[in-house]
């Protein structure tokens, strides 16, 4: 019988990066879980996700013996301190505690923005400003990466294990790799990410994560049919 | 106690950010040196210590800087202070309310604070927005203190935890709030749970000495942000 088999249930959906950090911690921990998915596509809410996400209605929500939490990071952390038997996916030492929470909310504050930036650029010289804001942050994780463990060579942030923030931003490669696509631009490169490149590899073939990242194809088409006409619709509304 | 150097917190009494630092240092009894930011300048070592985001509050422990506010105030609990093996948790022990408090933490930093940031320069139609948004959110805050307290005076329980440093630290400036646009945020008929806990919580020994004057916090307003009148006028 699986850890947690009956008791825990993810409102999620395939698309979202933020669901896929859930899915990834529950794997780690070897948990058994149910998913329930929303569909994003028609914005029609389950009553269960308006039940146990009332201020927010989004997801991701884990739900452990009927009790709801909320927000991805915050879920990630509860998994690790529930399941403390399994590998942990926090550091142990708080310095590197707080480096990573550091380097995850800075993932949550920019990237999504970023990405946002891309598709509403108008014309090239807006798309390759936007498209700079994100590859410097991604130069920045670099440099991170290369100050703790990459720089001990070892293949994650979380040094031989995935951890807190290889989740928080590994979650967001579907979205990165149809960003590389949609717009013919390259984010990770051996010139100036070239450890970053390397852990891309290492992390998509982990097997908490392998099943779990949306295949490139099916995001873009996704990505074109809804999120980006979403995207420019709601960037034309607040512009008025 | 910490050895004098060894801890430095890089802030400005103005802001609520940095009195959560210093909040929960203070729980903790650490000795602390406070280095205060002017106003429309940083200094060189807050530039060297958060070149990613050039803002305070940033902790110095043994040379390291840690930013952001709520992940330095874990960062304070989890650290092992020499002598402070009493010193009460400021995270709750189980995970699942440590969860909780996290996630009305991230919702006053990621959506309530952001409603009515500026109450106390704003006018007409703006004010309105930021007053109605203050409300909203206190309105939420207010449902969930009983639940949350479980009868007891804090969101942390006897003690003062998490979500109480994350929202208690904004009181002086939703005092402003009241003052300026003269309309109660925090008071005994609307949010009755919320002005009993902020009367305890401004008068906790961690927290009485770092919370402002909201008088101050006008005057520094008037001071730096708001244009004087031209001579002509009344």
């Amino acid at each position: 019988m699986g850890k947690g088999k009956g008791d825990v249930k993810l409102l999620g959906a395939w698309p979202s990066p933020y669901a896929v950090r859930v899915n990834i911690a529950l794997n780690l921990k070897s948990v058994d879980y149910e998913f329930q998915t929303e569909n994003l596509a028609t914005g029609s809410k389950s009553e269960l996700l308006i039940k146990s996400n009332p201020v927010h209605k989004k997801i991701p929500v884990l739900l452990h013996g009927g009790k709801p939490i909320c927000e991805s990071l915050i879920i990630v952390q509860y998994i690790d301190e529930v399941w403390s038997d399994g590998p942990s996916i926090l550091p142990s030492d708080p310095y590197d505690r707080a480096v990573a929470r550091f380097w995850a909310a800075y993932v949550d504050d920019k990237f999504y923005t970023a990405v946002k930036g891309i598709v509403v650029a108008d014309g090239e010289e807006a798309k390759a400003a936007a498209v700079k804001v994100l590859k410097d942050g991604l130069v920045l994780l670099e440099e991170a990466f290369l100050k703790s463990s990459a720089g001990e060579g070892k293949p994650f942030f979380g040094g031989d294990e995935i951890g807190y923030l290889d989740i928080a931003l590994g979650s967001l490669l579907g979205w990165l790799r149809v960003t590389e696509k949609s717009f013919n631009v390259k984010l990770f490169e051996e010139a100036t990410t070239p450890r970053l490149v390397s852990w891309v590899d290492s992390f998509c073939k982990h097997p908490a994560v392998k099943d779990e990242l949306p295949e490139t194809d099916k995001l873009f088409e996704y990505a074109q049919k809804v999120v980006y006409p979403r995207i420019k619709a709601f960037a034309a509304a607040a512009a008025k | 106690m910490a050895k004098k150097g060894e801890v430095k917190l890089i802030g400005a009494w103005t802001s609520p950010y940095v009195m959560r630092a210093r909040i929960a240092l203070n729980i903790k009894s650490v000795d602390y040196e406070f280095l205060e930011e002017k106003v429309g300048a940083k200094s060189e070592l807050l530039l060297k210590s958060n070149p990613v985001h050039k803002k305070i509050p940033v902790l110095i422990h043994h040379d390291k800087p840690i930013a952001e506010s709520l992940i330095i105030v874990q960062y304070i609990d989890e650290v092992t202070w020499t002598t402070t093996d009493d010193a009460p948790s400021i995270l709750p022990s189980h995970p699942y309310p440590r969860a909780i408090h996290r996630f009305w933490a991230a919702y006053i930093d990621d959506k309530w604070f952001p409603a009515w940031k500026g109450i106390g320069l704003a006018k007409g139609e703006v004010a309105e927005q930021k007053i109605n948004g203050a409300k909203e959110g206190l309105a939420l805050l207010e449902e969930e203190f009983p639940k949350i307290s479980n009868g007891k005076p804090f969101f942390g329980g006897d003690q003062i935890g998490l979500l109480d440093i994350a929202l208690g630290c904004f009181l002086g400036w939703v005092r402003v709030g009241e003052l300026t646009h003269n309309v109660p945020l925090i008071d005994h008929s609307t949010t009755p749970h919320l002005a009993g806990w902020a009367a305890r919580f401004v008068a906790h020994p961690a927290v009485k000495d770092v919370m402002p004057d909201p008088k101050d916090l006008l005057e520094f307003l008037r001071v730096n942000f708001m244009k004087p009148a031209p001579p002509s006028s009344k």
